[in-house]
């Protein structure tokens, strides 16, 4: 079993407790980093360590620290982002509940790489538990002198506050969630320029994902390079995933990157199989945003290689036969699990969610949220589901934030991929409202590659 | 002076200030190339990029860095670098992207023209003419609201509206406090005002000229007449809140509305104040100019005889005087 980086102590009784988590070893890291590191060292051993931001993007920490601007006589903020709202991705809440006291050293680790004196934690409106224990949290650091003024006597100042918001999907985007921040409508905003150089009031900002900020404490605590050599490739480190739909075991899991898939979902270290004996039909690999694949196409590469959890061994493959990351809320379907309605759901959450502020998005969401319902419930016809892929089509890569990609990925992927059963729908709908189209080849072995001589 | 930048918009090369952004750029070179652009209005500060009909594809970053943008960007919000290479109705693929917001911006519109005031200088009218398809394939109700009077002389019909925003930042930027902005998200997403609050300003009546669609009208002007029967010229008076340049729309002896001087992409050169616009509507109000130049294209001018005679007449005397006598009878008022 492999050693946990941050869910270590997840199981010590009172771990969210300033005593107890320090008792084991917690804010060793603000220690090492504000005595004996510089500010630039510390963004060294974050590049080092390969880490990539665990939001979704899987953009490389490092780098993104390194592209802040740093002018004069301006101030420099870091934006912990906890609007998790993907649905599937859970665990940003169950950091944040259970060992809330590691965000925090995080927070104080990358503030002072950063050079901020003020940093915020972004959380959703929804979880006003999170903020509560959060608060308590911050109260309890800064009562132990890791927080306020002059830090450890190492004339650093930070003060962190904690940011409820309105519980919007789209605050989730960094541009939007700044603006929400400011106190403004939660609307993206058109990039360049960038939150590096003009974020929060404009001033140069970085915006990073909870998970994020929490690897930064063990890759300080026990350097960059040997926080690499766990993962694999340019995926490395562990990374939280939130299994969930029809598991033995779902939760959160913390991993090594490169798990092969079929090991996470069936071995009883991790998720412990599909749920009462059946069988797995698909998989969202990676929150609701990502494409769906199917059980046959998960497992294996289309090369016949074994898939694994990591960032480039999940998008083998590209969007023909390949998904994403993401932010790590896997969702596992088993063979009586509906891939039209699990479709409708996903764009009926995006209908909800856009922000209305460009066009494509606006209409087009709504729009495939009608036809899919309209297929879903019998009253579909073959050409609707040309035309779905036609509107994700249009949608997609024509609007100011991903949430437009984000819409349309789920819809053209599980056409993609599942088109039978859309089909099944418009031929049988009156079958289709009594059962399910089953597993069908879903999970048959892939078709062997034809080999093309050289 | 700052070195001017070399960009090249369908192969036509353009020297232009650098920090310009790609939409202006092309409306300097002119002509078919030009995107076009319902949300993006250069005389308000922060707006475009919204309605994404201006995407556009460039195919060469810059001379530094010669890699293509991944994907389309609005042009109206993206500066153009030296040796930019941009590609507008010569890609494929801004045709379709195009062709596809414009479908979509289309699917919750009511296509009411025929009763719609701003029928002729509709920017949405020329957009879907020129670049959208002649039959939808939305089959589904249209989103509706009811129509709202927003201050007593203008009238807001959300049905209409396309969310660009204009409005809202010709309140923030020129007016000293904003009662209306949007409420609600996604497609539900509404220009209203404050509860109970009317729009109640110098310099609100703007919002009825950024306005792209019919979903802001005057209600000193609906339904008196449609646009192409009207003559516009341009007049001023002096006026103590803005500089009274504005154009007069005729109907006969009598001024059916005001406006302010439009260009040709349908942007004001200056903004008029509500006096000018709503309480002058005399011809001894203003000191007339001469008859205001629509470009050709445009459905307003197709009844108007233009101070240029066409070629045909040119050549024959017996026409030219004809021509004049019309001319002069067309333009007396």
């Amino acid at each position: 079993m492999a050693r946990k980086l941050l869910l270590e102590h997840i199981n010590v009784p009172g771990i969210n407790t300033f005593d107890v988590y320090r008792q084991n070893g917690g804010y060793r890291s603000v220690e090492k980093a504000l005595k004996t590191m510089s500010p630039d060292a510390i963004v060294e051993e974050v590049k080092t360590s390969g880490l990539r931001g665990r939001g979704g993007a899987g953009f490389p920490t490092g780098m993104k620290w390194s592209f802040l601007a740093k002018p004069e006589g301006k101030e420099r903020y870091l934006v912990c982002n906890a609007d998790e709202s993907e649905p599937g991705t859970f665990k940003d809440r169950y950091l944040m509940t259970y060992i809330p006291h590691l965000l925090i050293e995080g927070m104080i680790v990358s503030s002072f790489a950063l050079g901020a004196k003020t940093s915020y934690i972004y959380v959703r409106g929804e979880m006003m538990p999170q903020i509560r224990i959060l608060e308590r949290a911050i109260a309890e650091a800064k009562n132990a002198g890791f927080l306020g003024k002059n830090i450890l006597g190492s004339g650093y100042d930070l003060e962190l506050y904690v940011q409820p918001g309105g519980g919007a999907y789209i605050c989730g985007e960094e541009t939007a969630l700044i603006e929400s921040l400011e106190g403004k409508r939660g609307n993206p905003r058109i990039k360049p320029p960038f939150p590096a150089i003009s974020g929060v009031w404009a001033c140069p900002t970085v915006v990073n994902n909870v998970e994020t900020i929490a690897a930064v404490v063990p890759i300080i605590n026990d350097g960059g390079e040997e926080y690499a050599k766990i993962g694999i490739g340019r995926s490395t480190g562990t990374k939280l995933i939130s299994a969930s739909g029809n598991l033995n075991k779902p939760g959160v899991y913390e991993i090594d990157l490169g798990v092969p898939v079929e090991e996470f979902l069936y071995s009883d270290e991790y998720c412990g199989g599909i749920a009462n004996g059946k069988r797995l039909k698909a998989v969202v690999a990676g929150g609701s945003s990502v494409p769906i694949l199917p059980a046959n196409l998960i497992l294996k590469t289309v090369n016949n290689e074994a898939r694994l959890m990591s960032y480039e061994s999940l998008s083998d493959g590209g969007f023909q036969s390949g998904s994403m990351l993401g932010s790590g809320g896997l969702i596992a379907f088993d063979e009586d699990q509906c891939i039209v309605r699990n479709t409708w759901n996903f764009a009926r959450f995006y209908h909800h969610e856009s922000c209305g502020q460009c066009s494509p998005c606006r209409e087009g969401t709504g729009w495939m949220e009608k036809v899919l319902h309209r297929l879903e419930y019998g009253h579909g016809k073959m050409s609707d589901i040309d035309l779905l892929v036609d509107v994700a089509k249009k949608i997609e890569g024509n609007t100011i934030c991903p949430l437009g990609d984000a819409a349309a990925w789920p819809v053209a992927s599980a056409i993609r991929h599942f088109r039978d059963e859309f089909e099944w729908h418009v031929t049988n709908p009156k079958e289709a409202m009594e059962r399910n189209y089953g597993l069908a080849k879903y999970a048959d072995p892939l078709p062997k590659l034809e080999e093309v001589s050289q | 002076m700052s070195e001017k930048v070399k960009v090249t918009i369908d192969g036509i090369t353009v020297d232009v200030e650098p920090g310009t952004s790609i939409l202006n750029a092309a409306r300097q070179i002119g002509g078919d190339i030009v995107p076009p652009a319902m949300c993006y209005y250069s005389k308000l500060e922060g707006s475009g990029g919204k309605c994404r009909t201006c995407l556009v594809k460039v195919s060469k970053g810059s001379e530094k860095d010669p890699r293509p943008m991944p994907k389309l960007v609005a042009s109206c919000r993206t500066g153009v670098m030296d040796g930019m290479e941009v590609q507008n109705i010569t890609s494929p693929e801004v045709i379709e992207a195009r062709k596809g917001v414009v479908e979509i911006l289309l699917i919750n519109h009511p296509l009411d023209c025929p009763v719609c005031d701003q029928a002729g200088e509709c920017h949405l009218q020329d957009l879907s003419y020129e670049h959208g398809v002649a039959n939808t394939r939305y089959e589904f109700e249209r989103r509706t609201f009811d129509r709202i009077d927003i201050g007593d002389k203008i009238q807001l019909h959300m049905t209409r509206c396309i969310l660009c925003y204009r409005c809202v930042y010709v309140a923030d930027q020129l007016t000293d406090s904003r009662q209306h902005g949007i409420l609600g998200r996604g497609d539900a997403s509404e220009i209203s005002t404050y509860i109970e609050k009317a729009i109640d300003n110098d310099f609100s009546g703007n919002v009825i000229d950024v306005c792209p669609v019919g979903a802001l009208t005057d209600r000193t002007f609906r339904f008196k007449n449609r646009v192409w029967f009207s003559k516009p010229v341009d007049a001023h008076r002096h006026c103590p809140t803005c500089k009274g340049k504005v154009t007069l729309w005729y109907k006969g002896e009598e001024v059916l509305r005001v406006t302010g001087r439009k260009d040709e992409f349908g942007e004001v050169e200056d903004f008029i104040c509500n006096t000018c616009r709503f309480e002058t509507k005399n011809t001894k109000d203003w000191v007339i100019e001469g008859p205001r130049q629509i470009s050709h294209k445009s459905v307003i001018s197709s009844n108007h005889y233009e101070m240029v005679p066409l070629p045909v007449i040119k050549q024959n005397p017996a026409l030219m005087e004809a021509n004049k006598i019309e001319f002069d009878r067309a333009s007396k008022i």
